[in-house]
Formats: C-alpha cells, sequence, structure tokens
C-alpha cells in the first residue's frame, strides 16, 4: 500500500497537527461557554429591562468576538490539513469522515456566521427579541459545529457503521446513525463541550475577581461572578459526570489507551488506581522493570470504575501486546501476523483484478475478509509500536482529573461567597480565581492530549495507523509549514492577549473605572 | 426516494451542488474585493472604516462559504480532496494562509494594544483579496489545464512537479482566470459598497471603479474564453474509461450542453447590466443582477468541467489518474445520506436571506460607525 514509511515525515505532520489542534482548543472552549454566557447574561438584561446587564453583555461579548475570530483562522487549517498533510487518510475514510464535516458547514457554521453579526452589529437594527435570539443562535452554532466534529472524532476512536471496500482499497460508509450515535462520539462531545463552558466560567470569574481585586466595575463584576460560578458548577459536575462516563468506554473501545492513562502493565484482578505516581521512564512493555518509582495505590478502584465491579480484571499493555489467553485478550503480536496476511491478501487481491484473474482474485477476497479485522496491524513494525507515549498521558490524565475536581470546589466557594457578599473580603479567592484562569487552559489542553497522545499510533483506531494516513511529502516540506504555522499562530496569539487584556483593562463601555 | 437513484445520478446531482456552492463563494467574494478597495479607493480614515464595517457585516458568510466548499468536495469527492491538497500543497497552503490572517484583520484592525498595528491588518486584507482570490482562481484553472499526478492502485497520490501545485500560477490561462476573478471581485465589492453604504462622495467613486475593473477585467475574460474554446480538452471515452487529449473538448461540450452556453453568456450578460446600471443610471443594487450572473457564469465553468464525460480534475502526467465525477466520488450510501442533508439548505439560505434583510434594511453611515465602540 505504502511502499515506504518516513517517520519523520510523520511525525512532523503530527506535530503540526498537534500544534494546530493546541491553538484552535485555546480559543474554542472559550467560544463555547462564552457564548452561552453571553446568552444568559442578555436574557436577564431582556427580561428584566435593566441596562446595566446589556452593557455586562456587550463587555462580554466585545471578548468573545476577539476570541472568535483567532478560533475562525486556526479551525479552517485544521480542516484542510486533513487534506495536506493526512491525504491517505482523507482517501481511505473521506466516504465516512467527510460526511460529518460537511454537515457541520451546513448545519452549524451558517447559523454562527449569520447570526454572529446580527450579535454585534444589529442592537440598533433589530428588535430587543431578535437580537436576543441572534445572541442564542449564535451559542447554539457553536455548540452545533463542536457536535459534528466530535463526531468526527468519535468515529476516529471507535470506527464502527463502515466497511472496507477492497475494490476501492478504502473504507465506506454503511450506517451514518450508527456514526452519529455512537456512545464515543455522545460522551466526547457532552465532555467537551461541558468543559468548554467550564473554562468560559473560570475566564468570566478570573477577569471579574481582577476587577474586584482592584476596586473597579464591583457591581458589574460580582454580578458576572454569580452567573459565571452557577454556570460553571453545573458545568463542572456534568464534566466530571461524563469523564467517568467516557472512561467507562474507552475500557471497552480503546483499552490500550486506558492502560496508557493508568500507567497499568500487568492486569489483576482486581486492579488497583493509582493515585499518585511517577512513571519510570526506563519502562518498556515486556521486561521485568517496575512501572513506577513511587506511587500511592487504591486498591480495587480501577476495576470498580472500569467495570462497576470490584472483582473484575483490567487488560494492562503487557496484557494488550502480548495477549492473555486467561481473560481473552488477543495481543498485538497476534494481530500484526493476521494484519500482514489482511495487508497481503489485498495486494493479491488488486493484483489479481489487474491481470483479470477472478479466481485468484475471490481467493485473495476470501483471505483477506478472514483478517480483515486486523488490517491496521499489518503495518505495524512491532507489537511494541501499538503502546502510545504512556508518561505524557498518564501525568496528563492525572492533571485534568486533578484540576477539575479543584474546579468544582472553586464554583462552590465562588458561589457560597458571592451568595453571603463576602468576595470582596476575600481576596485570596479573588487571587485564586485570576490564577485558575491558566488552571482551566492547563485542564483543558491536557484533556485533548489523553484523548489524542493516548490513542498513537492510531489514526483510526486499529484499522489505520498515522505512517499509513499521511501525505506523499518529504520532510522538509512539513517541517517548514510546521514553523510557519507556528509562527503565525503564536503571532496572533500574542496580539490575541495583548487586545484582550487591554479591552479588560478598560472595562465595560460607560462605565466610569 | 433519493435512495433510489441511481449512483451516476447522485454523483452528477453533486457535482452540481458543489458547483452552486462554489459559484456561491465567488459571489460572495465581493469581500474581498471590497477589501482591495481599502487601501486603493479609500482617501480618509472615515472612508476606510465605513467599507471595513460594510464588508465585516459580510466575511464571515464568504469564510464559511468556502469551509463548506471543502466540506462538501471532501463529503462527495473525497479522492479530489485527498489528491488535490495532500499534491498541490503548495498552492492550497498559500490560499489557507491569506484566509488566517483574513479571519482576524476585521476584528483585530482598529483594537488597541493590537500588536501588529492598523495598517499590518489592512495589508492582511488586502493579500487576502489579491493573492488569495488570483490562486483560487489558478487552482480552478487547473480543471481545464491539468495537473501534474499520478495515483497508484490504492489511489494514493503522487506529485510530479517539485513546486507542488505553485506551477498552476504560471500557466497562462490559470493566471488569466485567477486575474479575471480578482478584477470581478473588485467589481462586485465596488457594487456591493455602493449599494450598502450612505455617503455621496464614496458611492460616486465606487461606481466608477465597478466599471474601471470591468474593464480591466476584460482582456483576462475575453483571453480565458478564447482558450476555452480553442484549447485541447481532456475526455473520458464512455466505452472504455480512458481519458485522452482532444481537440476543441470544452467547445464541444458548450455545444453539446447549450443550456451551459446560455448559462455562460446570460451570466457575463448579468454581470455587464449591474455594473451599467449602477455606473449610468441612479440604480444602487447592482450587486444583485452582477451576482446572480456571477453564480450563472460560475456554473458554467463549473459544468464544462465536471460533466459530458470530462475528467474534472485531469492529471498531465497521467492521463488514466484523471479525476472524474464517477471515479473520485463518495460511496452511493454516502451520497444519498448527504443529499437528505442538503435538503436543508433551502432552510439555511432562507435564514441567511431575512437576517441580511434585516441587517440592511438601511445603509451604513458613518455616524453610526464612529457612534459604536465595537465596531471594526
Amino acid at each position: 500500500m505504502i511502499e515506504t514509511i518516513d517517520p519523520g515525515q510523520v511525525n512532523w505532520a503530527r506535530a503540526q497537527f498537534a500544534m494546530t489542534a493546541m491553538y484552535h482548543w485555546i480559543f474554542v472552549p472559550l467560544t463555547l461557554g462564552l457564548s452561552f454566557l453571553c446568552a444568559f447574561f442578555e436574557t436577564i438584561y431582556v427580561r428584566t429591562g435593566n441596562t446595566e446587564w446589556k452593557r455586562l453583555t456587550r463587555f462580554w461579548m466585545s471578548l468573545f468576538a476577539v476570541n472568535f475570530a483567532i478560533g475562525v483562522a486556526t479551525g479552517i487549517i485544521l480542516e484542510f490539513e486533513f487534506g495536506t498533510n493526512w491525504s491517505n487518510y482523507s482517501w481511505m475514510v473521506g466516504d465516512i469522515f467527510g460526511a460529518p464535516l460537511a454537515i457541520e458547514g451546513i448545519l452549524a457554521f451558517f447559523l454562527e456566521a449569520t447570526f454572529f453579526a446580527v450579535m454585534f452589529f444589529g442592537w440598533d437594527r433589530v428588535s430587543r427579541r431578535i437580537h436576543l435570539f441572534s445572541t442564542w443562535m449564535v451559542a447554539v452554532g457553536s455548540n452545533l459545529s463542536a457536535l459534528w466534529i466530535l463526531v468526527a472524532n468519535g468515529w476516529m476512536q471507535n470506527p464502527i457503521g463502515m466497511r472496507f471496500n477492497p475494490e476501492t482499497a478504502r473504507f465506506e460508509m454503511q450506517d451514518l446513525w450508527a456514526v452519529v450515535s455512537s456512545k464515543v462520539a455522545i460522551s466526547h462531545f457532552a465532555h467537551a463541550t461541558s468543559s468548554g463552558f467550564l473554562l468560559a466560567s473560570l475566564f468570566v470569574i478570573g477577569v471579574s475577581s481582577w476587577f474586584l481585586l482592584k476596586g473597579r466595575h464591583q457591581l458589574f463584576a460580582k454580578r458576572s461572578i454569580a452567573v459565571a460560578a452557577t454556570f460553571g458548577l453545573l458545568s463542572a459536575l456534568f464534566v466530571a459526570f461524563t469523564g467517568d462516563e467516557h472512561a467507562f468506554i474507552t475500557v471497552k473501545t480503546q483499552p490500550m489507551k486506558l492502560a496508557a492513562m493508568e500507567g497499568l502493565y500487568e492486569g489483576q484482578v482486581p486492579t488497583g488506581l493509582i493515585a499518585i505516581g511517577v512513571v519510570n521512564p526506563a519502562k518498556k512493555t515486556g521486561d521485568d522493570q517496575s512501572p513506577f518509582i513511587a506511587k500511592i495505590e487504591i486498591p480495587g478502584l480501577l476495576s470498580l470504575l472500569a467495570h462497576r465491579k470490584f472483582d473484575t480484571f483490567v487488560a494492562g499493555i503487557d496484557d494488550l501486546v502480548w495477549g492473555n489467553p486467561e481473560h481473552g485478550v488477543v495481543g498485538v503480536d497476534e494481530k500484526i501476523r493476521r494484519g500482514t496476511l489482511a495487508v497481503t491478501a489485498l495486494a493479491d487481491f488488486k493484483q489479481a483484478r489487474k491481470a483479470g484473474d477472478d479466481i485468484s482474485a475471490q481467493t485473495a477476497l476470501t483471505e483477506f475478509r478472514q483478517h480483515e479485522e486486523y488490517l491496521g496491524y499489518g503495518h505495524l513494525q512491532a507489537p511494541a509500536d501499538a503502546v502510545p507515549p504512556v508518561g505524557l498521558t498518564f501525568y496528563s490524565f492525572r492533571t485534568m482529573v486533578g484540576l477539575g475536581t479543584f474546579f468544582i470546589l472553586l464554583f462552590l466557594l465562588f458561589l457560597y461567597q458571592s451568595a453571603r457578599h463576602g468576595l470582596e473580603k476575600n481576596r485570596w479567592l479573588l487571587k485564586l480565581g485570576v490564577i485558575s484562569v491558566l488552571l482551566g487552559y492547563i485542564a483543558s489542553q491536557a484533556g485533548w492530549i489523553v484523548t489524542e497522545v493516548g490513542r498513537q499510533p492510531w489514526a483510526i483506531q486499529g484499522l489505520l495507523p498515522v505512517g499509513v494516513a499521511r501525505s506523499n511529502l518529504d520532510t522538509g516540506t512539513v517541517a517548514l509549514t510546521f514553523f510557519i504555522f507556528l509562527a503565525l499562530f503564536t503571532t496572533l496569539l500574542i496580539a490575541e492577549v495583548k487586545i484582550m487584556a487591554k479591552q479588560i483593562s478598560l472595562g465595560p463601555e460607560g462605565e466610569a473605572s | 426516494m433519493i435512495g433510489n437513484l441511481e449512483w451516476t445520478t447522485l454523483q452528477q446531482l453533486w457535482w452540481l451542488i458543489v458547483s452552486l456552492v462554489g459559484s456561491l463563494f465567488v459571489f460572495l467574494t465581493f469581500v474581498q474585493g471590497g477589501q482591495t478597495l481599502i487601501l486603493t479607493l479609500a482617501r480618509s480614515e472615515d472612508e476606510k472604516s465605513l467599507i471595513v464595517n460594510s464588508l465585516g457585516r459580510k466575511w464571515e458568510l464568504t469564510f464559511t462559504t468556502l469551509v463548506l466548499f471543502g466540506g462538501a468536495l471532501y463529503a462527495a469527492f473525497p479522492l479530489f480532496y485527498a489528491t488535490s491538497f495532500g499534491g498541490a500543497y503548495w498552492v492550497w497552503i498559500a490560499i489557507l494562509l491569506t484566509f488566517v490572517v483574513q479571519a482576524v484583520s476585521y476584528e483585530f484592525r482598529r483594537k488597541p494594544n493590537n500588536f501588529l498595528g492598523q495598517r499590518t491588518y489592512e495589508i492582511f486584507l488586502l493579500v487576502n483579496g489579491t493573492v488569495g482570490i488570483l490562486l483560487i482562481g489558478a487552482a480552478v484553472g487547473t480543471f481545464f489545464t491539468g495537473s501534474n499526478f499520478r495515483l497508484n492502485d490504492y489511489n494514493l497520490v503522487q506529485w510530479t512537479h517539485a513546486l507542488r501545485g505553485l506551477e498552476a500560477a504560471f500557466n497562462p490561462f490559470n493566471v488569466s482566470f485567477g486575474l479575471f476573478l480578482v478584477f470581478l471581485a473588485r467589481v462586485l465589492g465596488s457594487l456591493y459598497l455602493a449599494g450598502n453604504v450612505e455617503d455621496e462622495e464614496l458611492v460616486r467613486r465606487l461606481r466608477g471603479a465597478s466599471f474601471n475593473n470591468l474593464l480591466l477585467s476584460l482582456p483576462f475574460l475575453l483571453f480565458v474564453l478564447f482558450k476555452l474554446v480553442t484549447m485541447e480538452g481532456f475526455a473520458i471515452d464512455s466505452a472504455t474509461g480512458n481519458v485522452s487529449l482532444v481537440a476543441g473538448k470544452y467547445l464541444e461540450n458548450l455545444l453539446a450542453m447549450p443550456l451551459v452556453l446560455v448559462m455562460l453568456l446570460a451570466g457575463l450578460a448579468f454581470v455587464i447590466t449591474g455594473v451599467a446600471l449602477n455606473r449610468f443610471t441612479a440604480f444602487r443594487r447592482g450587486i444583485w443582477p452582477a451576482g446572480f450572473g456571477t453564480v450563472l457564469t460560475c456554473l458554467a465553468v463549473f459544468f464544462l468541467a465536471g460533466y459530458n464525460n470530462t475528467p474534472f480534475y485531469p492529471s498531465r502526467v497521467d492521463l488514466d489518474s484523471s479525476l472524474s465525477i464517477y471515479n473520485a466520488s463518495s460511496s452511493h450510501y454516502t451520497l444519498t445520506m448527504m443529499s437528505y442533508v442538503a435538503l436543508l439548505v433551502p432552510f439555511v439560505l432562507a435564514y441567511i436571506v431575512w437576517v441580511w434583510r434585516q441587517m440592511d434594511a438601511r445603509r451604513l453611515t458613518i455616524d453610526e460607525v464612529r457612534g459604536d465602540k465595537k465596531s471594526y
């Protein structure tokens, strides 16, 4: 299929995609959450008629707009990078993957783009109610676009509803509903969007806390905090719930990712959960070294979380790589053997078709169908290739979960102090609120690192490794575009942060500082 | 219902849909054309602001239509998406870069502490409106002049030219097509602005600009049309599926599809009418006849490239690697499902029209721009 795989080029393409996605995800969660917060604020304004709420809405909208613009800029690169850097992927799964992207454009992007203009420039051009409707449509559109892109991403994590067509040498969709309603996609969507709500709430609280620390715009800040802390708390609880559900599904769909998240090499009955640990960087699958240099383990908890039963087996990396017949786990080594047979049979089929030899083609096809489930494994060189970077996945997961738990407490504290009018007296809490904006971004990025690094080396889980998914480009070309995008995105990020900081320091329009 | 349609019918239907989205995009490049007027036509900061704020209410529609164009091509013709984006790498990267910088420029341009300065963002808008549109034109030009790629047995692309797509910008036909689109965008931009802003002196110059840019576009248009009817074209043998070069193929297509010929000529006539009405009468809504004409013309161009046994993305180096709407498309199932989704498009168009009418019920004045602290 691919004669030679240049690992250097593949790694630059991975780095470029990771960099673009990480930049994009700086802006997207704020868009997802702030759009709803603006809609809440404006709804209060329309219901009460109090123009203070209008001013408050307009202030947060101005920050939303700055953030939205750069989110759009990074988003277009992400969409087209599937073609530029991953063209084999685009052909091999485009029959399935293209549909959610197109639907995203039709159903979500136009909603955002059309009503965005009304939201920002329609205050004096449309009625109050139409304006409010437009603000809600921007929020709905933003989150609908997240739905479709996460359906696409969910399908990459758990490919269902399709079949490989040897004639065209690609995967073809059989059931769109299965793709859209996949448990992975839905839990992915619920978890990612609610984490966006959480982050936006932290952002509003952080900026408002800064105003309170400076003794500026106090009523404005307290009102913003009251709404954001409520929204943030509900979101944080939902993030925790969907996170647990997501991990529960991952056990079944991506057991290797779960094992990497937990640094688990040898599964046991029951399996404990490492609450805190230092991963042994020298540890390799199959060797005798301990996976951890230090750890605090809670016995049996991982079994409980993974299977909702204490007395159950959770497969570790070694079980998955080398197989564990006792627990019915087929090892990567066996999957590679069968995957290689599938790749060879496919080549034979294509050859026979070309030669017009229908009998040989049929024989090769029968052989291919027996092993096609493991087609992707046929491109791996060694069993250990199926193991993602354990340390990065393990630490990122703990960072995300730890901070997520902290945010629940933080929102509770802000809500409590907000209710008893004690925010100004607790300056430590306000300072924590300001710092937590950064922590929110760290948690958000860590979540995506778990999702994406944890599924390496797969572009499509189990079916298409990144080495095959790439474009036919030389290493220098991809490295060059990596640095072009890095320079461009960094420049635009600096501009965005400077503009945001200035807008925040200026405060709400028409209000004396 | 849709599922009962033949695969070939669905493939033709999706070429129609993709062509329509692409044509609407070209109409909406009045935004890009308008951007090029900021530095060349505006004579004061107020005029600049008026232009930017008028376009700023529409730029996202153009941007989104481009994204949808890409998404629809991906969903309906994934082999084209894979071949062109992964193969003609540099031309697409260059186009994308101009749209990345456009996306931030409206919002960032006049914001205090914007790091790069107002002038830089205005140059970004100019680059998007010139280089971006020129390269899109050059890329679409390759639908007729061909590209340098080979596909292997697994349909994986190998590009055979070192410039990886940028070579398209050195072909006279492609460049002329691109320059025609640049001037057409300026025509449309002038027409849109003339109808959207309230400033007598600026509108007077916009009326002139629409006419002058139409004149500037004519040499390139005539060259493109002349080449189109005289050049060798790529043809698919309907019996064998093999691709060959045929003299006068696109002229043959025009004659075989007289409706396309009518669309092409009527489209150009509508554009000229829109400009003439704008230039020589008090009529200020020239954007609508010209926009309609643009859509008709572009549809005709896309139909010429994709219908009547013509590969829409031909390969010059390996004719049989050429992509047609039949060998590059998604499966019957996917096209069927996408067709159901496309039934929602009229609804989307309806709310866009409704919002457009709400927002443009009265023309934009400099007082309104000055009075809004959140204006661009």
